[in-house]
């Protein structure tokens, strides 16, 4: 018998977040407090009872900083989880397994930037290196690789090459997840629609990827509370259950630049994530309702459909054509306008989106939420979860 | 100076309200004004300027160009100079945002629809209405307000016309560099980024120093690998060496880097990621052909070659056929 101790162990009880801007106007530690108290009000749970924060590695905002913030008294655990938005669901691995092994009763996971009016990921990593990785980098810096639209798009075109995937299929993504951000007003493009042929006049990024293949880059802040399962059935506020949650690195993984593995068109550590979550929770890919994936470029979409299994290697931009991304579709995905279309917080506001469809509270509601899966960032070694009913 | 909260309730207050009474065209339609206006723009159509063809066209006389439309009811110079007594609320916001720090405009958005042609005598009327005043924008130009207008233009039986939407963007210019600051050096062209060097990579770019391109080899298993590594994943040997590749390879991926604009990169520029004949992978420009012309599989052989006038790099150019 398989033992899953991490099964359904642990759920999200509250999620909390700021306005999404380009401009916030104050620190990246105020959008974390903001966040955090937002989440924390949601739950219904006080300050002082939190015990565990975790964030990102990538995060300027200390533990120590949020909790002096918020008037959270003292810390059992803290941690923090690497690589960029592969992250973005390994802080809930982190914090389930926290609450699970009673190291701590209740964690809080959060994230804020000003990654628009501040530094900005677009600028890559042509401004000054400080980081350990930095000789990682020498192989692509002089050659004008510096972006990430440019490594997503080495993979791309090596990718639509194999499959006979084109920009309209990339297209399919980018529209499907605008008719949701259409109606929630809080998403960047509210009230804007995208057509196919609007997406192919848009301009090259980095050729084969164009503008509306790219989220945004944003100010925001997400935060997430985390407690016992046990205890989340006692609480008044819904909670969001966690059935199965895993990270993973693939063999032969770079950050962001894994191009030396015989073949670059599908994601390997994705494909791990996804059996392990799958194994975890005793589930297979007909159970998921719906699915937040994360979508800071539209090819990614293409690829973690694959390694989810809805569909079989090579056929997402078959899959995506006939509107199965949307609402009424065989797999409603990024119900609230994804990271294309409403705004691009590191994968964290895809994880509130992720609670609302269990609770069924989204702008966008599918019929079917018993199972729904979110997953995190691509090209770099990352995570996933599969939430259900507490 | 009012607060940002103050500024936004004053402003939103306008939003739905119209921007004064209707203003009537000082002159009815007529020919002279098209005439100028078809002079001005250099349209030649004769349905605008010609009375016997304009009789025989589908008009059955002049018409005037529609998209003249706002023409009729522009105030002149009188614009330039708006007094205390003007009623138009346009300028009382302009003067609240000014008074409040943005005393910027620059117009952004203009879009029209004609419902009819105009005809001479017709006598025209419009009537403008705040439709959105968005909140605190940051623009390139600088921070601020975009204010949105629609004008409902109509005849003097108030049938409408046509209409027209109109965005502006008030806004705190942002700070340009002074003039007073050292102008940069224009004598030296910004650079390429240089490879940050270390243990486990200086040896390769001193490679290319020497004009080889090298690939690194584990001296227990020879398994190649590239990025090099300090140890072999094959064997866990710490003991290497290196091959001097030939060169030649064929194109596995490639990508065309059009934006961001980063100093030292002409662009548009190809990278690919370069599958040698040795068998391993790296990435480097091709160049030698237009980055259109690129594709997977091409193939590729490698030049060591200047950058700039301390850097050396791998170029990639098509292969003789």
């Amino acid at each position: 018998m398989n033992v899953q101790p991490l099964q359904d162990a642990a759920a999200i009880v509250g999620i909390g977040q700021t306005e999404f801007s380009k401009n916030s106007g104050r620190s990246e530690l105020q959008l974390a407090a903001e966040a955090v108290r937002a989440a924390l009000a949601d739950a219904g749970i006080e300050p002082k009872e939190v015990d565990g924060l975790t964030t990102f590695t990538m995060d300027t905002n200390d533990e120590i900083e949020v909790a002096r913030s918020v008037g959270i008294g003292d810390l059992t655990f803290f941690a923090r989880t690497p690589y960029g938005g592969g992250a973005a669901i390994g802080v809930i691995l982190h914090a389930a397994m926290a609450v699970a092994s009673g190291v701590a009763n209740c964690v809080v996971v959060y994230r804020a930037f000003n990654e628009r009016s501040g530094r900005r990921y677009s600028t890559g990593v042509s401004e000054p290196l400080v980081t350990a990785d930095a000789i990682h980098w020498s192989w692509y810096m002089p050659f004008g690789l510096l972006t990430p639209a440019s490594w997503v798009a080495m993979y791309s075109q090596r990718y639509m090459h194999e499959y006979g995937c084109t920009g309209r299929d990339l297209a399919q993504v980018a529209v499907s997840t605008r008719k949701h951000a259409v109606h929630n007003p809080n998403a960047f493009f509210y009230g804007r629609a995208l057509t196919v042929e609007e997406h192919q006049a848009s301009r090259w990024i980095a050729e084969p990827l164009r503008l509306f293949d790219c989220c945004q880059e944003s100010d925001g802040g997400c935060a997430q509370v985390i407690v016992p399962a046990r205890r989340a059935r006692a609480m008044k506020a819904k909670g969001a259950l966690i059935r199965g949650v895993a990270q993973a690195a693939g063999r032969d993984q770079e950050n962001m630049t894994s191009f030396y593995r015989p073949s670059i068109s599908y994601l390997p550590e994705m494909d791990l994530v996804a059996k392990q979550t799958y194994a975890m929770a005793g589930l297979a890919p007909p159970d998921i309702g719906a699915a937040i994936l994360y979508d800071a470029f539209t090819p990614v979409v293409l690829w973690q459909l694959e390694s989810w299994g809805f569909c079989s290697r090579g056929e997402a931009k078959d899959f995506v054509r006939d509107g199965n991304l949307e609402l009424g579709g065989a797999l409603p995905c990024n119900t609230h306008g994804g990271q294309l279309s409403e705004a691009y917080i590191h994968g964290m506001n895809g994880v509130n989106e992720g609670v609302r469809l269990i609770r069924g509270t989204s702008v966008n509601q599918p019929k079917k939420n018993e199972h729904v899966l979110v997953t995190a960032g691509v090209g770099v070694p990352t995570s996933g979860m599969i939430l259900g009913q507490l | 100076m009012m607060d940002k909260a103050e500024l936004e309730a004053r402003l939103s207050a306008y939003v739905g309200t119209t921007t004064g009474p209707p203003v009537a065209a000082p002159d009815a339609v007529n020919e002279a004004m098209i005439r100028h206006w078809c002079e001005a723009l250099g349209d030649r159509l004769p349905v605008y300027t010609d009375a016997d063809t304009a009789r025989q066209s589908v008009h059955g006389g002049i018409v005037a160009p529609p998209t003249m439309l706002q023409a009729w009811i522009l105030r002149g110079f009188s614009m330039a100079s708006p007094s205390d007594e003007d009623k138009d609320a346009q300028v009382e916001v302009g003067r609240l945002l000014a008074a409040a720090g943005y005393p910027s405009v620059v117009a952004t958005n203009c879009e029209q629809e004609y419902l009819r042609y105009l005809r001479p005598g017709d006598r025209i009327f419009a009537e403008t209405v705040f439709e959105a005043i968005s909140g605190q924008k940051a623009t390139a130009l600088g921070t601020g307000y975009f204010i949105d207008t629609r004008t409902t233009f109509r005849d003097e039986r108030g049938e409408s016309v046509g209409w027209m939407t109109f965005r502006i963007l008030r806004f705190k210019p942002n700070q340009v560099p002074q003039a007073a600051s050292p102008a940069p050096s224009t004598s030296q062209k910004p650079r390429r980024l240089r490879p940050p060097l270390g243990h486990d990579n200086r040896w390769w770019w001193e490679g290319i120093e020497a004009g080889e391109i090298r690939i690194q080899r584990c001296k227990r298993c020879a398994t190649l690998r590239h990025p090099p590594r300090p140890m072999c994943g094959t064997c866990q040997s710490i003991e290497w060496d290196w091959i001097v590749s030939q060169g030649a390879g064929s194109v596995y991926s490639h990508v065309v880097m059009h934006h961001p604009p980063v100093p030292g990169y002409d662009l548009p520029l190809c990278v690919a990621l370069i599958e040698l004949d040795e068998g391993t992978r790296l990435v480097a420009n091709v160049i030698g052909c237009p980055p259109s012309q690129v594709r997977i599989g091409m193939r590729v052989q490698a030049r060591i070659e200047p950058a700039d006038d301390e850097l050396r790099l791998p170029f990639f150019y098509p292969a003789a056929t």
